[in-house]
C-alpha cells in the first residue's frame, strides 16, 4: 500500500527534475500541506517553562504552522486573530522519552508484539529499529496522551548488543512520518541481564571480553579501504560507534558493571551515555570524572535483581554532582508495559532533585542526550511545535496533560476532567 | 468431633498467646495527644488544628483542639504542620514472601498463607514506610484457589503471631484467594485450559463444601478435611472471599459464582469494572482495584484506565485500592488513590479508598480504618495533603507504637531504598528488572 504523505515528499524532493505531471502533483501537495503549515495556535498558562531560563509567568507560545512562533510574557507576544487559543496553568515543552522500548514492545505483551530483544545471538548492531517500531501502538499513544511528544526507543537491553534504537514523534502512521532520527544509538547491556539468555557469554568478563573483541575487528573494519572489505551491516554500525556519529547507550545497573561501561568506552574512545544506573550513587565521582551522561531509571523501578539497590535519591544524588541525568521509561517485561516519564521525574522531584531539573530530566537534558536538542526539548522560536498544557504542576498526581500538540498538530485536546 | 474440638482449643489458645505477645510488646500506658494537625477522621469532615488522643493501643477521642478530652499526664506531641489520617489499609499484597498453593492442583483452599510468610521480610518495612498499617496478604493469582489470605497488623514482632489481625472471638485471620481469567489457565497438567472450565471446577468445589457443610450438621459428621472446613468458613460467610478478576466477563462469572453459592465477595483488580459497574453496584459487591502507570502487559490489562475508580465510585460501588505489591510499591500506596483523583474521581472517595473502604472489605471496619474512640490507634503523620506527589510519611502508627519514624535515617532508609536496604525477596513477579 503506497502512503500519500510519504509519495509527497517524494515528489517533493525531485520536483525539477520531473515531467510536468510531476510538478502537478507537487503543486496539489504542497496545497494540502500548506493548509496545516498556516494555522496557527497560541497557548496561554499561568506559568511557561521554557527550559532556557526562569520560568515566564503568565506567559505565551505561539506557533504558526509546525514551528514555534514567539515565546515570551502574554503582554509581549501579539496573538494574532483568528489563532486558536488554549489556556492552562502550566506549560512545559513536550515530554522527551530518553530511552524505551514502546513501539518495539507492545501492549499485549505476547510474542507477536514483543521486538524488542532478539536472543539468537548476543551481539547483534545490524537490527535497526525502524524496522520494528511500531507507530500506530497503542502504548505509543497512550504517552501522547500523557503529553510524551518524543520518543529515544528501540532494542532493549538484555543482550551485550541488543540492536539500535531510534527516535520518533509519538505521532504518524508509519516509521517515516514518525522518525526524527532513523539511527540514534547502539542498544547495549552489561550485567546479568546480558548473560542470562545465550550459551555465552555467560559470565560478565566473557561479555566484557565479547565486546571489547568486536570493537576490536571494528576497528580494523574502519582501517580497511572500502575497496578491499565487503559491506558488513554490523561492522558498519560499530564504526558509527567507533566515530562519534551515534553513542552507545549502555544499560548497567551494579557499581561494577558500571565501571566496565566507562573502562570500556574509554578503551575505544566511543561516546557513552550509561542508562538503568541503579547503582549510580556509588559510583557518582567516577562517573562526573568521565564526564557523561545519565539516562537513570525509573526511580520507581522494582527494587529487585540488579536494581535491587536502587534509591529514590539518585537524581538528585547525580544532579548534584553535576552530572547530566534524564529519567529514561526503560524496558518493561510485564505489568505496566510501559513507564511514564513525567510520573518517574516527579517522583524523582519528590526525593530531592529540584523542580527545574526535574523538568530538565525530561526536556532539555533528555533532548540533549539524544542530540535531538536543535529541535526539540526547549520552547524556542524555530524549534519544533511541541507543547504541552497541564491543569496544574505536572508533577502532582492528581494533575494532567490536557492540551498536547506536536509540530502544530493538537493530538490532545482539553483532555483534563 | 473430638479432633475438632482439639483444633479449636490450641487455635484459641495460638490466638490469645499471640495476642498477649503482641500486648507485652507493644503496652503503652501512657495517653498521647496529638495536636495540631489536619485530621482526616474518615467518619467525618476533615479537622483544622485538631488533637487526637491515644492511649493503651485505642483512640480515646479525636476532635477540635478544645473539644477533646484529654486525660491528665497524657504526653503533648506537637503535630502542628502535619496531617493526621488512619493508618492505610491495603487489601491486596504479597509482601512477607508470601506462598500458597503449589502446581500440584488449581484449588487449594486448606493451604494457609499464615505458613507461608516471613514478617522479617524487607517489604514489611516499606508497606510501613508507605503508611501501611494493615494488609491483607494473598498467595498469587495462577490457580483457581490459591489459598486462604492473611489478614497483617504491622506491628513491630518478630513473628507471625506478633502481626496477625484475626476477626473478634475468632481463629479466622483472612480470607479466600480465588482467581479467574488468564492467570489460573494452563496448558497442562490439572490446571483448566478454558474460562468455562474455571467456573465448572470453581463450581464443583462448592458442591462438595455444600455437602461437606451439611454432613457436618448431621449425625454422621466427616472426617476432618482442611480444605472443606475452609470452604464451610466461606459458606458460611466468615471468611471472604478475595476474587482476582480483570475482563468484564470474568468479573460478571465471580458475581455468577457468589449469587449460586452465597459467599461474601470482593472482586480485585477489576480491570475493566469501568464496563459493568452498574452491575457491579446492583450487586453491591464491592471492588479492590490497582493503579498501574500504562496499561497492558498482558491481554487482560489492555483496557485499565485511571478513572476505573471514579466510574465505579460514581455508580454506587464502593471502591478500594491495593497495592498488589510488588506489582505496585506499598511505599507510594497514596499515589493509587491520587491517580483515581486526576481522573476525576471524588476526593473523599479516594481518601476512604485507602481507608475505611479498605477496612470494610476485609470486614474489620470495627476496629480500624477510621479515626473514631475505641478504635485500634492506627494512624499515619504525613508532611502535607495525602494526596500529593510531594507528601512524606512522617511517621507510621500501629495500636499506639510508632513502627516508622522518617527522622531515624535506619527507618527512613527503607523508603529511599539503598545498597542492601531491601532482601530483593520481591520474587511474585518473574523478569520484572533485567
Amino acid at each position: 500500500m503506497n502512503n500519500p504523505t510519504r509519495n509527497i515528499r517524494r515528489s517533493f524532493s525531485s520536483v525539477w527534475i520531473r515531467c510536468v505531471g510531476g510538478v502537478v502533483a507537487g503543486m496539489v501537495a504542497w496545497m494540502i500541506m500548506a493548509a496545516p503549515l498556516t494555522a496557527q495556535i497560541a497557548l496561554r498558562a499561568d506559568t511557561v517553562h521554557t527550559m532556557t531560563g526562569d520560568p515566564i509567568i503568565n506567559g505565551v507560545v505561539l506557533i504558526e504552522g509546525s514551528t514555534i512562533a514567539d515565546v515570551g510574557p502574554a503582554d509581549a507576544v501579539t496573538i494574532p486573530e483568528g489563532a486558536t487559543v488554549y489556556e492552562g496553568t502550566v506549560i512545559t515543552p513536550g515530554l522527551v522519552d530518553p530511552r524505551g522500548t514502546v513501539g518495539l514492545s507492545g501492549i499485549y505483551n505476547v510474542d507477536s508484539d514483543q521486538d524488542q530483544l532478539d536472543t539468537t545471538a548476543p551481539m547483534q548492531p545490524e537490527l535497526r529499529a525502524i524496522d520494528a517500531y511500531n507507530p500506530q501502538e497503542e502504548l505509543v499513544a497512550f504517552l501522547r496522551d500523557q503529553g510524551i511528544t518524543t520518543v529515544h526507543t528501540g532494542h532493549g537491553p538484555g543482550a551485550l548488543i541488543s540492536g539500535q534504537t531510534a527516535t520518533f514523534k509519538t505521532t504518524g502512521e508509519t516509521v517515516d512520518d514518525a522518525s526524527l532520527s532513523d539511527i540514534s544509538a547502539l542498544s547495549m547491556t552489561l550485567g546479568p541481564a546480558a548473560t542470562q539468555r545465550f550459551s555465552s557469554p555467560g559470565t560478565r568478563a566473557k561479555g566484557a571480553a565479547m565486546l571489547r573483541d568486536m570493537f576490536l575487528q571494528a576497528e580494523r573494519y574502519r582501517d580497511t579501504p572500502e575497496d578491499e572489505r565487503e559491506r558488513n551491516l554490523s561492522m558498519e554500525v560499530l564504526v558509527q560507534v567507533l566515530d562519534g556519529e551515534i553513542p552507545a547507550f549502555i544499560q548497567a545497573h551494579r557499581s561494577h558493571d558500571i565501571m566496565t561501561a566507562l573502562r570500556i568506552a574509554d578503551e575505544f574512545g566511543f561516546n557513552l551515555v550509561l542508562e538503568g544506573a541503579a547503582e549510580a550513587y556509588l559510583v557518582t565521582e567516577e562517573i562526573a570524572e568521565a564526564g557523561i551522561s545519565v539516562v537513570l531509571h525509573p526511580p520507581k523501578i522494582r527494587p529487585f535483581g540488579a536494581a535491587e539497590n536502587a534509591q529514590l535519591t539518585t537524581a538528585a544524588t547525580l544532579h548534584e554532582a553535576g552530572i547530566p541525568v534524564a529519567i529514561q521509561s526503560g524496558y518493561e517485561a510485564y505489568v505496566p508495559k510501559t513507564r511514564v516519564v513525567l510520573f518517574e521525574a516527579g517522583v524523582a522531584a519528590a526525593n530531592g532533585l529540584p523542580h527545574e531539573a526535574a523538568l530538565a530530566s525530561i526536556t532539555r537534558t533528555a533532548a540533549d542526550i539524544i542530540g535531538q536538542s536543535d529541535v526539540i526539548g526547549t520552547l524556542e522560536p524555530g524549534k519544533h511545535g511541541d507543547v504541552v498544557l497541564y491543569n496544574g504542576n505536572p508533577f502532582e498526581y492528581v494533575t494532567s496533560a490536557c492540551t498536547v500538540v506536536i509540530e502544530g498538530e493538537v493530538v490532545k485536546e482539553d483532555g483534563c476532567p | 468431633m473430638l479432633s475438632n474440638q482439639i483444633r479449636q482449643a490450641l487455635l484459641i489458645a495460638v490466638g490469645v498467646l499471640g495476642l498477649w505477645a503482641a500486648d507485652t510488646a507493644h503496652a503503652q500506658d501512657d495517653p498521647h495527644v496529638f495536636r495540631g494537625a489536619t485530621i482526616y477522621t474518615m467518619s467525618g469532615d476533615a479537622i483544622d488544628s485538631g488533637a487526637l488522643v491515644i492511649q493503651n493501643g485505642e483512640i480515646l477521642d479525636v476532635g477540635p483542639a478544645g473539644a477533646v478530652d484529654v486525660p491528665s499526664g497524657a504526653v503533648e506531641v506537637d503535630a502542628s504542620g502535619q496531617v493526621i489520617m488512619p493508618g492505610l489499609i491495603d487489601t491486596h499484597s504479597h509482601i512477607g514472601g508470601v506462598s500458597g498453593g503449589d502446581g500440584s492442583s488449581p484449588l487449594h483452599p486448606g493451604v494457609r498463607t499464615i505458613d507461608g510468610i516471613n514478617v522479617r521480610n524487607s517489604g514489611i518495612m516499606r508497606a510501613r514506610a508507605g503508611g501501611i498499617t494493615a494488609v491483607n496478604v494473598l498467595s498469587g493469582s495462577g490457580h483457581l484457589m490459591s489459598g486462604q489470605t492473611t489478614h497483617l497488623k504491622l506491628r513491630d514482632g518478630s513473628t507471625i503471631d506478633d502481626l496477625l489481625l484475626c476477626y473478634e472471638d475468632s481463629d479466622i485471620c483472612g480470607g479466600m484467594k480465588m482467581a479467574n481469567g488468564t492467570t489460573p489457565q494452563r496448558d497442562s497438567g490439572p490446571f483448566p485450559g478454558t474460562r468455562a472450565k474455571s467456573a465448572a471446577e470453581a463450581r464443583a468445589l462448592f458442591l462438595e463444601a455444600e455437602a461437606y457443610r451439611d454432613q457436618l450438621n448431621s449425625d454422621d459428621p466427616p472426617d476432618r478435611d482442611l480444605g472443606m472446613e475452609g470452604l464451610v468458613e466461606v459458606l458460611n460467610g466468615e471468611r471472604i472471599v478475595h476474587f482476582h478478576t480483570h475482563r468484564h466477563d470474568d468479573i460478571m462469572t465471580a458475581l455468577r459464582l457468589r449469587d449460586e453459592f452465597g459467599f461474601e465477595l470482593v472482586l480485585h483488580h477489576v480491570s475493566e469494572g469501568w464496563r459493568v459497574a452498574d452491575e457491579i453496584a446492583e450487586a453491591g459487591v464491592p471492588a479492590s482495584i490497582i493503579t498501574l502507570d500504562s496499561p497492558g502487559g498482558k491481554h487482560e490489562a489492555v483496557n485499565l484506565y485511571f478513572r476505573n475508580g471514579r466510574v465505579l465510585d460514581e455508580a454506587g460501588v464502593d471502591v478500594s485500592y491495593h497495592t498488589d505489591d510488588p506489582i505496585t510499591d506499598s511505599r507510594l500506596f497514596l499515589r493509587s488513590p491520587a491517580m483515581g483523583v486526576r481522573a476525576g474521581m471524588d476526593r473523599t472517595a479516594a481518601l476512604e479508598s485507602v481507608t475505611i473502604a479498605g477496612a470494610r472489605q476485609l470486614g474489620l471496619e470495627d476496629r480500624i480504618g477510621s479515626l473514631e474512640p475505641g478504635k485500634d490507634a492506627d494512624f499515619i503523620l504525613l508532611s502535607g495533603d495525602p494526596l500529593s506527589t510531594y507528601t512524606r510519611v512522617n511517621e507510621t502508627w500501629v495500636e499506639g507504637m510508632r513502627v516508622f519514624d522518617r527522622s531515624n535515617p535506619d527507618d527512613n532508609a527503607f523508603f529511599t531504598g539503598g545498597y542492601r536496604i531491601f532482601d530483593g525477596t520481591m520474587h511474585h513477579v518473574h523478569d520484572i528488572n533485567e
